[in-house]
């Protein structure tokens, strides 16, 4: 498949708006259960806001993908059988909860509405917050079965790909939270910087493991069976176009076997060797280092999504022999 | 119930392109158009077709064969690409079986394109909106048109005779015979769309007459040695009696 810039940006600035939530969100439970120290300074309503800047420019981002924006809210309608439209409902939904949460949150509008087993209060955020991890979720299962709902789109069409989404949103949405913790000083940057280690390990792990898988992938479909023609040798002449076609311009990638293991290796590198190894160094004061590591982390799964697009092989190809 | 689809025949085709042009000309003059040309007098020509000739050499010099392969939306009974639409743009009419895109709904996400396994989906690059093969459902119900000429304009236009339009689901029309006679077969079918149009494959036409085919060499009467009786040397009745 070609890479849709659009969708690359849509997917991977979503993914650590969403991951940033849940790493503030994930800490105040765990002050709440006293797990975790009180934050020196609670500053759960920027980070929210943050979050939420994230998730809107996926949005924006995504509006560039489509031929018709102004028609966008059609792509509601059939939440029934498409994951893309549950897509739609869920980030404006996931939107809302993390703006509302973050309002609450920076208002003075936050108070304790009960008190769980005695100890535990609850107030209004920790309940809009909650909800917004709910519609996280949803939103992370939608966007990745967007694509693995593909069935011979084989690269996508696995548990795996839901896995990878998961797992890379949330891991450079803690390397995120760990810079932020940094940058304030509050106290909760071991928490941070552990959960963001142990993420992007466990990603690492969930990407290579799909690399793995898909390098023995072999597709049901050949030549023979696209046009049905069993003879082992069939040579295409024309492919019934001169200039191209939309099918020879939005799923033939064209990149060298060089350019794709350039981008192999850079996301392997820059989305999870690199950051993990900045992770390992930092320190509560190293702001640098940590910003330093989001940054090249959000590079490394930009690439990563990229060459997720340059690894699915669409079985329309095979009626563009000359060129694919 | 009724599915509408084409039939095309592989023995026949001898790509002319005739179904191509008169496809676009029909189709970018009627309600599915206007269908875009880009640089359609440059070096690279482009734009939007429903169907689409391409042309394969299939075994090896001097022993080849060359197969014509007309491709358009193959009107899937089950198809990939409906139940994936986010608008509903995208559906499957339940009276004929002919998949059919809503241009004013159609937000042009591309999505699913990529869910068609055969690349039948074109993005209109002027209209911005997703266009595929219709069957020229504007002809087939044409009460002003004749009778005779209720047909895509493709099947109409192929001077071989090789696109076959008919009901797939009635046992009796052209369509369903030509598949059950000549061995149709549907395009990748390990993916479960269960395509309607069905492709008739390349097949001998002339017959190879051997000796045994005239004579039976397993018959042990060999009747077919029995030639015209010997004169035989006895006087016969015809002999001793004069008429
Ligand atoms: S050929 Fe492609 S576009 Fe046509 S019905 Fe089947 S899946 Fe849909
Ligand atoms: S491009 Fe149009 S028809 Fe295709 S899935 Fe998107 S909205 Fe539906």
């Amino acid at each position: 498949m070609k890479p849709a810039i659009s969708v690359i940006l849509l997917t991977t600035l979503v993914g650590a708006g969403q991951g940033l939530f849940l790493a503030f969100y994930s800490a105040e439970w765990f002050v709440l259960l006293g797990i975790l120290r009180p934050a020196l300074n609670d500053y759960g309503g920027q980070a929210a806001a943050l979050s939420f800047l994230f998730l809107a420019l996926g949005l924006v981002a995504s509006f560039f993908h489509l031929g018709h924006p102004e028609r966008a809210w059609r792509a509601a309608a059939m939440w029934r059988s498409s994951w893309l439209s549950r897509e739609v409902i869920a980030l404006p939904a996931a939107m809302l909860l993390i703006l509302g949460y973050a309002l609450v949150k920076l208002s003075a509008l936050d108070s304790i509405v009960l008190v769980l087993g005695e100890s535990i209060p609850i107030s209004i955020s920790t309940v809009v917050g909650f909800g917004a991890v709910l519609a996280i979720c949803a939103l992370f299962v939608c966007t990745a079965m967007i694509y693995a709902c593909l069935k011979f789109l084989r690269q996508w069409h696995s548990p795996l790909t839901v896995l990878n989404f998961l797992l890379m949103g949330c891991a450079s949405g803690f390397t995120l939270a760990s810079a932020l913790a940094s940058y304030s000083q509050d106290g909760r940057f071991a928490y941070f910087v552990g959960m963001a280690v142990f993420l992007t390990l466990a990603a690492l792990v969930f990407r290579f493991a799909t690399l793995l898988r898909n390098k023995g992938l072999r597709s049901p479909s050949s030549l023979q069976s696209a046009i049905g023609v069993h003879h082992p040798t069939i040579r295409q002449i024309a492919q019934g176009a001169m200039g191209g076609s939309f099918n020879t311009r939005a799923f033939i990638h064209g990149y060298g076997a060089s350019v794709v293991r350039l981008a192999r290796r850079g996301f392997l590198l820059l989305g999870f060797v690199i950051p993990l190894l900045l992770l390992q160094i930092s320190d509560e004061s190293s702001i640098l280092i940590c910003s330093l590591a989001f940054v090249l982390q959000y590079l490394g799964l930009l690439a990563e999504r990229w060459y997720f697009f340059i690894e699915a092989e669409h079985p329309q190809n095979l009626y563009y022999q000359m060129i694919s | 119930m009724t599915q509408l689809a084409l039939v095309i025949d592989l023995n026949t085709c001898v790509g002319c392109h005739a179904c191509v042009t008169s496809c676009k000309e029909w189709n970018t003059s009627g309600q599915a158009g206007p269908m875009v040309d880009q640089n359609p007098y440059a070096a690279e020509p482009t734009g939007t077709f429903f169907n689409r000739v391409q042309s394969f050499e299939v075994g090896t010099f001097p022993n080849t064969q060359t197969v014509h392969f007309p491709k358009s939306c193959l009107h899937c009974e089950d198809p990939p690409c409906v139940p994936v639409c986010p608008t509903g743009a995208s559906y499957k009419r339940p009276e004929d079986g002919i998949v059919l895109v809503d241009y004013d709904k159609c937000i042009g996400c591309e999505y699913c394109s990529w869910a068609c396994p055969y690349g039948a989906r074109e993005i209109d690059e002027q209209q911005k909106v997703m266009k595929k093969c219709t069957l020229c459902i504007d002809r087939l119900y044409d009460e002003s048109l004749p009778e005779a000429e209720r047909k895509p304009v493709c099947v109409l236009s192929c001077p071989t005779s090789a696109r076959i339009y008919g009901d797939i689901h009635d046992p009796e029309s052209d369509a369903s015979k030509a598949i059950s006679d000549a061995g149709g077969y549907q395009l990748m079918p390990e993916w479960g769309t269960a395509p309607a149009n069905h492709y008739l494959p390349r097949r001998k036409v002339g017959i190879a007459v051997h000796a045994e085919d005239l004579q039976r060499v397993d018959n042990p009467l060999r009747k077919e040695d029995r030639g015209p009786r010997k004169p035989t040397t006895r006087t016969t009745l015809d002999d001793s009696t004069s008429w």
